[in-house]
């Protein structure tokens, strides 16, 4: 590690017991806050533990019931967004708020353009622009559309805009949900430098080894309540986990005793594209194997190939040794195949339908009695999974647009385990999802290998798939690079070494 | 449970408060007419009169009061009364018959009408133009105040100017769930009945038998179906929006409908053919049936079928449906066929209640069908909506033309107030989807 500036000893921000109910919910109690120049609070909890609310009343998104805010000692008011870029504070969101069809440089002075006589000063402009990049060090054509950008350079150009409005304090909701390994050392770099500046920086994850690596002081919600912020050389980590969830955690990966049987599926020489390109491998019964590689690196794609999702440009597909043809999802379906998509709003579900019929969805075929749906049965069924997988949901009727990410997830399981598939492929199953869930997703997954089934998971983050998986496969630009059987006395620089090169 | 029913169909309210408006505007005293009527009316003339008195029966020609007369003159017959004269037409006609009478020198005792005809001049000029007639009375039977709009035949009228509408909105309401749209169907109302009634001629014109009736209406309909189907694979296989897609069908099938008959209506056609769009069976018009049948299958097949499923989680998010195992591609291929099957039997009908097939009916239609399903609470977006919503908001759209008719409201002003309605309908549906009408009116922006 580089030489980490130190936080000075200013107080840029404090936000005191500010309280924020909602119907039914009360989201923020009495809940305290305090960030210095330069420095970098990171702010944990789990989902639903009220970061975002906290967020969105420094954001002026949500006026706060009660409480103060302070910035450099002077009480403000921030009744709306324009108002909190006012008072100098700027949200970064998980979604950018780019417009993907105008350049860099329209993004960062949109609703502010320099004009003179009504027209642009394009000119102008771009020169400011190019002294914002050059003050982040970051290397990006102002003149290049927003939509040809990649997920990390879109951020920068975020981050690029806040600086151009004077932010003092930056807000990174999930900043590296979508980044890869290199694109999250370059933004954490970025962070330093902002450090450097004199910036405060409010930096929000679920993923633990970021704050541990970034932040200055962690600080922990837990149903609305301010449980603790500590200095981040002062904590463990199962001792934030267990500050998060409220209870001790003994392990984050619950262990299993794998017991293979025969293999289940084999693919081999699989293309399509650039994507994928000759990808071979065989998954047994009982086993989970993990996909990793970097974001890009083909898993996905492999995946939805399997599962009929896209057409292969050619390769072959065994199923029990019998060679199978997948031409549609619903063909992987009738297979015993199902694949949990990583997108689970944009792929998993349909928002604006209910939990029951999400449920029911894949599952119509068995919940029909001649001509018509059973109903009856689909709700039996259903209720069974808001049990065991206790999902959190007012009813069945209950619109999957209003569960929280974890519970949507635990909705998408519920259809595929209904399906009672054999072979069952995990796409980043606990993105975004809380430190609680989780590990009843990973000790579902376990189960379900131990009941005999193929469990397939990708995930980008390499603790979780050193932590469950049987076998690991690693795959670069399309191509599988390489293999690791023996997991227990491997490390993540094992996979990164073969994700990277 | 009211709660659900409220929220589901919430515009039947609207419908029933459209309906006691116009019931409210247009109550006016009404004369009691047809046969009903007249058997009240023997009654009393059986007490007051001999059997030899003179009884004019009248009847203005084309209106209630003319069955009146009809029935009434039989049964004072039956009753054994002998001097009973009978007028059924215009008042000139009555002036002769009491002409007549006066110059056989009889003596008018009676005269038994209903509805306005007590209110003819040449009634209330008797005594003094017919002096000799002093003792007669006007019988009639009692008057009572009913709503114009509920009459009977207002009532059926209603229907008759919404059936097309309202069967075509079926399947219109299931490509709009599926986020789609069919611009085709006004058009496709042409093609079928010009193709229909092309056929028909061809098979033997006016001496045809009802089956060639039916053959020219089922192959109107296939034809239909058949578009339908190539306008679903376009959409469904080539991607292409279906807004654009049915508006080229819309064009093309217009112009085929006026390139098959060379731009003239087919009148050739067999006696059978208003029987579907005019007939009667059990009492009860045959396109009422027609409507409540398609709409009770309709609503069944979307709400208790796998394909209804399909439909909604199609319209819903495409990838999901798809990756959930829904064959997405023959689903909206189904919907576009179902869409113009039913654009083709509006087609049968509208050629059956006008008695021929003419290239230019069905103008507009696809506007107000869509209005009809949006009206009745389906969304634009697709995924969600409901087929007895759209029969609401079928008979919204046509009760309020017709309430407007009622009270002699001119067509202009009409266009403007349908229109309101239907945003009106629209904000109104829009504000109890987001939590009520008062949240809607003091929601803060959103940023």
């Amino acid at each position: 590690m580089t030489k980490e500036p130190k936080p000075s000893d200013t107080l840029l921000l404090e936000m005191s017991h500010i309280d924020k109910s909602f119907p039914g919910v009360h989201a923020l109690k009495n809940v305290s806050m305090k960030l210095h120049r330069g420095e970098v609070l990171g702010l944990v909890g789990e989902n639903g533990a009220g970061k975002s609310t906290l967020i969105k009343v420094l954001g002026g998104a949500h006026p706060p019931d009660g409480g103060e805010i302070l910035i450099e000692g002077q009480p403000v008011n921030i009744p709306s967004p324009t108002a909190a870029q006012q008072a100098g504070v700027s949200i970064i969101y998980q979604e950018f708020n780019l417009i993907p069809d105008l350049t860099v440089r329209e993004n960062i002075f949109l609703g502010r353009e320099k004009t003179r006589m009504g027209l642009v000063r394009a000119a102008e402009e771009h020169q400011k622009t190019l002294e914002l990049f050059k003050k982040i060090g970051i290397n990006i054509d102002a003149n290049a559309r927003c939509s040809e950008l990649t997920v990390a350079q879109q951020q920068t150009v975020e981050i690029a805009k806040a600086l151009s409005v004077n932010a003092k304090i930056i807000v990174m909701d999930e900043p590296t949900a979508t980044l890869t390994t290199q694109e999250t050392e370059h933004l954490f770099a970025i962070v330093r430098d902002l450090k450097s500046h004199g910036l405060g920086i409010i930096y929000i994850s679920h993923r633990l080894d970021e704050i541990f690596e970034v932040a200055d002081r962690a600080m922990v919600l837990r149903d609305g309540e301010h449980v603790d912020t500590q200095d981040i050389n002062n904590i463990t980590r199962e001792k934030l986990i267990e500050m998060m969830v409220g209870r001790p955690v003994e392990s984050e990966f619950p262990k299993r005793s794998a017991s293979l049987g025969r293999e289940r599926l084999r693919v081999e020489d699989l293309c399509r594209g650039k994507a994928v390109r000759n990808v071979s491998f065989s998954a047994r019964a009982g086993e989970v194997l993990g996909f990793a590689g970097l974001v890009g690196a083909g898993r996905t794609e492999t995946m939805r190939l399997i599962f009929g999702a896209d057409k292969p440009d050619k390769g072959r597909i065994f199923i029990n040794g019998r060679k199978t043809d997948i031409r549609s999802p619903g063909d992987a379906i009738r297979n015993r195949i199902c694949l949990l998509t990583e997108d689970r709003k944009g792929q998993g579900l349909v928002l604006i339908h209910s939990c029951r019929e999400n449920f029911g969805l894949p599952n119509l075929d068995r919940l029909v009695r001649g001509m018509f749906l059973d109903q009856r049965r689909e709700r039996k069924e259903f209720s069974v999974f808001v049990e065991s997988l206790k999902i959190k949901t007012s009813s069945q009727e209950q619109l999957t647009m209003n569960l929280s990410g974890g519970n949507q997830q635990k909705v998408v399981l519920s259809k595929w385990l209904a399906r009672n598939a054999d072979i069952m492929i995990f796409d980043e199953p606990t993105r975004g999802i809380d430190v609680g869930t989780k590990y009843e997703i990973y000790l579902l997954m376990n189960r379900l290998a131990d009941e005999g089934k193929t469990i397939i998971m990708i995930s980008s983050e390499l603790p979780e798939i050193l932590g469950l998986s049987d076998r690991i496969i690693v795959m670069h630009e399309g191509r599988v690079k390489g293999e690791i059987t023996d997991v227990p006395n491997s490390t993540q620089e094992d996979i990164l070494s073969m994700a990277i090169a | 449970m009211t709660r659900k029913l409220l929220s589901d169909y919430g515009m039947f309210f609207v419908l029933l408060l459209l309906c006691v408006l116009f019931s409210v505007l247009t109550l006016k005293e009404q004369m009691p007419e047809g046969s009903d009527a007249a058997a009240r009316l023997i009654e009393q003339i059986n007490n007051e009169f001999k059997k030899s008195d003179i009884i004019l029966v009248v009847g203005a020609v084309n209106t209630g009061s003319g069955p009146f007369a009809e029935a009434m003159f039989e049964d004072l017959r039956g009753e054994g009364f002998s001097n009973v004269e009978k007028v059924v037409g215009i008042p000139r006609d009555l002036k002769l018959k009491l002409d007549d009478i006066r110059a056989k020198g009889g003596v008018l005792a009676a005269i038994a009408t209903t509805g306005d005809v007590p209110k003819w001049l040449v009634i209330e000029l008797i005594p003094e133009k017919y002096p000799e007639f002093s003792g007669y009375k006007v019988l009639a039977p009692k008057s009572y105040m009913w709503p114009v709009f509920l009459k009977r035949s207002n009532l059926l009228a209603i229907v008759d100017r919404i059936v097309v509408i309202a069967l075509i909105a079926i399947g219109m309401t299931m490509v709009i769930i599926t986020a789609g749209i069919d611009l085709s169907v006004g058009s496709l109302i042409a093609l079928s009945a010009v193709i229909g009634t092309l056929l028909m001629k061809k098979m033997g014109g006016l001496h045809a038998s009802g089956w060639v009736v039916l053959i020219g209406f089922l192959v109107g309909i296939l034809s239909c179906g058949i578009v339908g189907a190539l306008g679903g694979l376009v959409v469904a296989r080539f991607k292409v929006a279906p807004f654009i897609t049915t508006l080229g069908i819309m064009m093309m099938a217009r112009g085929l409908a006026f390139m098959i008959t060379g731009g003239f209506s087919i009148y050739q056609v067999p006696k059978a053919l208003p029987w579907l769009g005019q007939g009667y069976s059990l009492g009860i018009p045959n396109t009422v049936v027609l409507l409540v049948v398609l709409y009770v299958a309709a609503h069944i097949f979307m709400a208790h079928t796998r394909m209804g499923r399909y439909i909604y989680a199609v319209g819903g998010n495409k990838e999901a449906a798809r990756l959930s195992g829904v064959p997405v591609k023959f689903v909206i291929v189904f919907v576009y066929i179902i869409s113009s099957l039913a654009a083709g039997l509006g087609g049968c009908i509208q050629a059956s209640q006008l008695n021929t097939g003419t290239p230019n009916i069905g103008i507009m239609y696809e506007l107000y069908v869509i209005a009809a399903v949006v009206v009745g609470g389906t969304s634009l977006s697709g995924g969600s909506g409901r087929i007895l919503g759209t029969l609401i908001g079928a008979f919204i759209i046509s009760v309020i033309q017709n309430g407007m008719n009622l009270l002699g409201i001119e067509s202009y002003t009409q266009q403007v107030v349908l229109g309101a309605v239907i945003l009106g309908a629209v904000l109104l549906d829009k504000a109890r989807s987001s939590g009520g009408m008062l949240a809607f009116l003091h929601k803060k922006k959103k940023y």
